[in-house]
């Protein structure tokens, strides 16, 4: 009646499973099993209580020896939880595991219905359908592919210097890409982190100086990366290094050239201090650089404009570091995994215009006041305002751009912790009244709410209520000449005006405006919001679609300092173990073309959601990459000439399935019919 | 293009001089309009407040009629001056776009008075019109008195950029301020501008209304304004005529000019101020006309 | 209208503890709130998103009047959300709402602020819970009721009318003004009227009829208003 595929004639096992009573209870097992045994080819059929434990799957393999079965169907649960688990007992009985085929029947059918008979009909239509399936069903291999050892980690902060150590340490080698003159993140910039208030510097800069002396660590600073071609365990990866216009071996960064520079006096905004300083056309962004090598902005430095300049600064130089003539560089590299932690950017706050940034000189950003407290910030550790005074208060207003309808709906879970930690430093530089403007204090933590507590006792005030405007308009002799904040203290149910020097806004944290390239270079993808996704938001939280490639830290969502080191740990220890494992194993389940049939239209090409599908333009034919395939089955399903064929879906495969379920409609109606008659 | 000009119930009584001059730039912009046949009341704030879906039928009456009106035209471009009637126009718009059961029963109910709601009218405010169908170029081009050394404190009043039109900024509108540049004036840049003024608070509960037109004329003599500008009825009346009880409450001097925006428009134009309704504020805008013609301002 | 619980009454304070000081018990029991109430608001079409309000009082701040109100705007939202119908009702909130939009606008959670006063205003007159002498309910009335017979209103016999009700005072203070404005042409006490007054009656009550809440639109309350 139906032809087999090799294996000689089909002998196959049919297993039913009670779950306990999470099957059993809404389907008439022993009815299916009874069933089964009468369907051909059938050799045997039986019913038990865990198919999935240890005496379940014997019950298998000891069929598989003894009877010679050679096509295994089990009707449980859904595959993505134990198909994995009977293939491999097929496999250790010597069976080819594709010659294993999983009904669901608890997803699908006893947890979903209500009536006993219908679950127990439906249950013997799936039952069919994949005995007749399993008849087609063929002997496959899953290939294996070698990982490159080699790793490449795009963005330097601390997510990414965290993951480079450790796999650096491992003994594998790194390419440390970062895109700024410096690696070092958003944490070079503080002065304090929460909630221990250990120096940032302090923390932060031996590890920056241990990746660039680790002999296992090419680190690219100003680079980008430009292409990346292949998969899992084999990418090739094309970096663009932007011209400093100073020879990185040369330059030891005594800064001597900046001195010597024909501007006396430094003029352009200083982007690292968040143009709250200036700097000369040549620079470095902060003392503890890294690479600790100045460079040049063509766009600011004359000679770059006009040629005209008498170039003291390569006077200055012994070293002869200088090289205004340098282009860009490129780089091909090879890598088995990449680590994406490009981390994150802050709110945009001239996009809350109620709260008068870039309009009231005393609005402030968080991130500005990092610098502001900072010793080698712009105003040496010296909280001031524009007119150089010590203020006497100062407001920072919580969640700016975040938990807003109108900018992020998300809440950026650092901002509570970093107010507070503003708080604590703005009060202990000037001694102002400090107000924290919140809507809900987020301070879940180690050690988290035991800093609020410290901050509620220094005698900070805590506001509950959202700013609905910072004004200069004053109703009242002590607003003359002073921000005023308007809130309702939600407490108390009044609405307060409150006078301040300083307004400090909470920025939260966003995506980079690059993070849609980023994640379309590398085929991963993006949530709603912009934050690149992981695999399972609880089980793979650093794992991407795409084998092979992982992220960690804040370019996956807001995060402070201590999850992005644990994320960053968890990446290394996922590129490690691939590494280690040294080669990759693919789900056989992949497309293919065939050639013959093939008629060049191209109309794959661009639907196969992972560019596994190439054009080889000798043949003139499609040509499937099995490495990159996913074995998604859309490329099939549009091919005009039907030349594309996917394992374990092909044609007769799902046919005999789509039969055997609608012999048991045929078998229904005649039922219903007999009744009637 | 031809606009319809929905005028709404005060510009026929305490707007008077609002739609005198609107109409007198109108004319002289060479902008052509027609006024909308039989309308009635635009369904505002008041009605709002016993009956929604009646307020709704009044304003969709209103679109009905205009869309009848001009079925031979393209475009049927409805221009309401006043904030209220041009807010309800827009929401009554929206709110039956977005609700389409109440669509249909008041489709039906107008049906039944021969008129069909289309909802293709667009709803726009004069400055609307000024800046976005005229331009300011063409406008500065027409200047023959330009309003040289006058510091233009302009205000929008609450419901003509908010929260249903979208032709300016909802916090910190521009429109107006770039009509009087366009006119040789100076703008106070002030955070007043979409303040409520007290609307309709002044004829009812005056103790929390005074102190809101209070808040406003205070601020525009703060910033040294000259004039205020209003696009809005409710608005100019209660901050010019409520000045003087502003001041015994207040113990202060509020006075100052405050006149339509389509009025300063108008002078700008070369307009004779009796055409713009000048007349019958209460008070002449002494200051205005002295700057003008480049003396002092009398009261500061 | 017997919506006190049986607890709120024997527990209420005699007149010989008032006398000490001033002293007010408040407690709120579950019997006595209204949950219908809640949902009555919530689903009406401009209620939708209050039940996501997360409280933190950015409409309060931004409204012009609400250190006038007796709760400001955000503990109303929190107070429909309960079911405090008759606190919300009776309150001067709102009432003394300007239709300003400043709250709408700047509500991080997108919830009509504003809208949601309108309808608390209609509830009020529907309910007969809005303050009989308060001005701004009688002006709402009054226009409702000028507009309903002539199609539009006229500013000046609103007005009269308005403080006749309320405060007769009012309108005496208030002469100079008017006379102001009457030589400017610019009030009048004639009553403005459209043409086609009949169908405009026609059509307002033919929504009437087809609407679904026609049964309160004819509530006692709402003909007793509309009789002034
Ligand atoms: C004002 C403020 C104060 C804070 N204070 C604290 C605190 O006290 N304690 C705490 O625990 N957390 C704090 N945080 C949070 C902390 O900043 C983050 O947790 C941390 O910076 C995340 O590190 P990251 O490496 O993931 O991202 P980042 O620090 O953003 O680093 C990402 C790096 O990638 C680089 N990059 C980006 N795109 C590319 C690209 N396409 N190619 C190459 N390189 C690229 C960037 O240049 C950058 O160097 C604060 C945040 C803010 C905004
Ligand atoms: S195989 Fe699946 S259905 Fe059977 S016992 Fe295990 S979990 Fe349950
Ligand atoms: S070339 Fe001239 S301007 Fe440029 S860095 Fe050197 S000295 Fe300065
Ligand atoms: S962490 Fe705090 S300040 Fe930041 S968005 Fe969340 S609630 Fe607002
Ligand atoms: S099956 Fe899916 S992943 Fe594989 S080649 Fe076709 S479209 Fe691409
Ligand atoms: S602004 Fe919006 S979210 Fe905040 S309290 Fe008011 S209604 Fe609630
Ligand atoms: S609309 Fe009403 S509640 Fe909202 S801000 Fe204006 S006056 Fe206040």
């Amino acid at each position: 009646m139906f032809n087999s595929n090799g294996n000689g004639t089909p002998k196959i096992g049919f297993y039913v499973c009670h779950c306990g009573h999470n099957i059993a209870s809404m389907v008439d097992v022993e009815e299916v099993q009874k069933f089964a045994s009468t369907l051909p080819g059938v050799v045997v059929s039986r019913d038990y209580k865990y198919m999935c434990s240890d005496p379940g799957q014997e019950l298998i393999q000891k069929d598989i020896k003894e009877l010679g079965l050679n096509r295994i169907v089990v009707a449980s649960c859904s595959p993505l939880l134990h198909e994995h688990t009977f293939r491999v007992a097929a496999e250790k009985a010597g069976l080819n595991p594709y010659y294993f085929h999983m009904v669901n029947i608890r997803e699908s059918v006893s947890w979903v219905h209500t009536d006993k008979l219908s679950a127990t009909q439906k249950a013997k239509a799936l039952t069919r359908a994949a005995i007749q399936r399993v008849f087609f069903h063929k002997p496959l291999e899953k290939k294996s592919v070698p990982v490159n050892p080699d790793v490449l980690i795009v963005g330097g902060g601390i997510s990414g210097i965290t993951a480079a150590l450790t796999i650096a340490n491992a003994g594998k080698h790194v390419y440390l890409v970062e895109r700024e003159p410096t690696i070092g993140g958003h944490m070079a910039m503080f002065d304090k982190t929460f909630p221990t208030l250990d120096c940032a510097a302090c923390i932060l800069t031996p590890k920056m100086s241990a990746v660039k002396s680790h002999p296992n660590i090419t680190l690219w600073t100003y680079s980008e990366v430009e292409k990346v071609e292949g998969f899992v365990g084999n990418y090739k990866v094309n970096i663009k290094r932007k011209p400093r216009y100073v020879i990185e071996e040369l330059c030891v960064g005594c800064m001597e050239c900046i001195d010597a520079c024909i501007y006396k006096e430094a003029k352009y905004p200083d982007e690292f201090n968040q143009k709250l300083s200036k700097r000369k056309p040549i620079y470095i962004p902060f003392p503890q650089a890294t690479p600790q090598v100045v460079l040049f902005d063509p766009e600011t430095c004359i000679d770059f404009k006009s040629h005209r300049c008498k170039k003291t600064c390569i006077e200055s130089c012994d070293r002869k570091a200088i090289d205004l003539k340098q282009v860009p560089e490129y780089k091909e590299i090879n890598v088995g995994t990449v680590i994406l932690t490009t981390g994150f950017k802050t709110y945009d706050a001239e996009l809350s215009p109620q709260y008068g940034y870039g309009k009231y000189p005393n609005v402030y950003t968080s991130l500005e006041v990092e610098r502001l407290v900072n010793a080698s910030g712009p105003t040496a550790g010296e909280v001031v305002t524009k007119d150089g005074k010590k203020p006497k208060s100062v407001g920072i207003i919580h969640c700016v751009g975040s938990r807003d309808q109108k900018a992020h709906k998300w809440c950026s879970k650092v901002c509570c912790m970093y107010s507070l930690k503003l708080a604590h430093l703005i009060k202990e530089h000037t001694g102002a009244q400090v107000y924290n403007f919140y809507i809900d204090m987020r301070t879940p933590g180690k050690g988290y709410e035991e800093f609020y507590d410290k901050l509620m006792t220094e005698g900070v005030h805590f506001v509950r209520g959202r700013v609905s405007e910072v004004t200069d308009w004053a109703l009242v002799p002590e607003e003359e000449n002073k921000l005023t904040i308007r809130v309702e203290d939600t407490l108390i149910g009044v609405v307060r005006r409150v006078p301040v020097d300083m307004v400090v806004l909470a920025v939260g944290l966003e995506p980079r405006v690059d993070a849609g390239d980023i994640r379309r270079m590398f085929n991963i993808s993006c949530s709603n919001e912009g934050w690149f996704l992981e695999r399972h938001p609880k089980l793979a939280p650093v794992s991407t679609f795409t084998d092979g490639i992982f992220i960690a830290g804040a370019c996956q969502g807001p995060k402070d300092i201590p999850d992005s080191v644990a994320q960053a740990g968890a990446a290394a220890a996922e590129v490690l173990s691939l590494i280690s494992a040294g080669s990759i194993e693919l789900e056989p389940n992949t497309a293919s073309i065939n050639e013959k049939f093939c008629s060049g239209c191209k109309s794959c090409i661009p639907i196969c959601p992972y560019s596994a599908i190439s054009f080889n333009d000798g043949t003139q034919k499609a040509v499937i990459n099995e490495a990159l395939c996913k074995g998604c089955g859309t490329c099939v399903a549009a091919c005009p000439s039907g030349s594309i064929i996917q394992n374990l879906f092909e044609d007769d495969q799902i046919f005999s399935e789509i039969d055997g379920l609608l012999k048991f409609a045929d078998i229904e109606l005649e039922e219903m019919e007999a009744e009637h008659a | 293009m031809k606009y319809i000009y929905y005028p709404g119930c005060s510009l026929k009584s305490t707007g008077k001089l609002y739609e005198e001059s609107l109409l007198a730039v109108f004319d002289a912009l060479g902008i052509e309009y027609e006024e909308l046949k039989d309308w009635n009341c635009c369904g505002a704030t008041a009605y709002m407040a016993v009956d929604e879906k009646k307020a709704f039928v009044l304003a969709a009456r209103n679109i009905a009629l205009a869309e009848q009106q001009f079925k031979d035209e393209e475009e049927v471009n409805i221009v309401a001056p006043c904030s209220a009637c041009y807010m309800i126009l827009l929401k009554t718009q929206k709110f039956l776009e977005d609700n389409p059961e109440d669509m249909a029963v008041i489709k039906a109910a107008l049906k039944e008075s021969g008129l069909d709601y289309k909802a293709k009218a667009k709803i726009r405010h004069p400055i609307d019109v000024f800046i976005n169908d005229i331009g300011e170029q063409e406008i500065a081009k027409r200047i023959t008195k330009p309003l040289k050394g006058i510091r233009v404190a302009s205000y929008y009043g609450c419901q003509t950029v908010r929260p249903y039109s979208t032709f300016d900024d909802q916090r910190n509108p521009v429109t107006m301020d770039k009509l009087f540049k366009a006119a040789g004036a100076e703008v106070v840049d002030w955070t007043m501008k979409t303040r409520c003024c007290g609307a309709s608070l002044t004829g009812t509960i005056q103790e929390v209304a005074l102190p809101l037109s209070y808040i406003i004329l205070h601020e525009a003599k703060k910033r040294r304004a000259d004039v205020v500008t209003t696009a809005c009825s409710l608005c100019q009346f209660n901050l010019e005529c409520y000045q003087t009880n502003i001041d015994k409450k207040f113990k202060t001097d509020t006075k100052i000019d405050v006149i339509y925006f389509t009025q300063l428009l108008g002078l700008a134009l070369g307009l004779e101020p009796k055409k713009l309704g000048i007349n019958r504020l209460f008070a002449k805008p002494e200051n205005l006309f002295r700057i003008m013609e480049g003396g002092k301002p009398v009261y500061v | 209208m017997d919506k006190k619980s049986v607890f709120a009454e024997s527990f209420a304070l005699d007149n010989a503890a008032k006398d000490i000081v001033e002293i007010r018990r408040r407690i709120k029991y579950e019997s006595e709130l209204d949950k219908s109430f809640r949902d009555k608001i919530a689903k009406s079409a401009h209620g939708e998103k209050l039940y996501g309000c997360i409280q933190c009082g950015t409409c309060s701040a931004a409204c012009p009047v609400s250190h006038y109100m007796d709760y400001t705007p955000r503990k109303i939202i929190q107070m429909v959300r309960e079911g405090f119908k008759e606190e919300v009702l009776t309150s001067s909130t709102v009432w003394l709402c300007a239709s300003c939009y400043a709250c709408t606008v700047e509500c991080p959670k997108g919830i009509k602020i504003t809208d949601v006063m309108y309808a608390l205003k209609r509830e009020s007159i529907l309910g007969n819970y809005y303050p009989k002498k308060s001005p701004a309910s009688i002006l709402a009335n009054n226009f409702f009721n000028q507009v309903l017979n002539n199609g539009r209103n006229s500013e000046g016999p609103l007005l009269v009318k308005m403080y006749l009700k309320t405060n007769p005072f009012m309108l005496f203070k208030n002469m100079a003004l008017g006379f102001k404005l009457w030589i400017r042409g610019r009030i009048s006490l004639k009553t403005e009227r459209i043409k086609d007054k009949k169908a405009l009656k026609k059509l307002l009550q033919s929504v009437e009829d087809k609407s679904i809440y026609k049964a309160e639109v004819n509530s006692p309350a709402l003909k007793e208003a509309s009789a002034v």
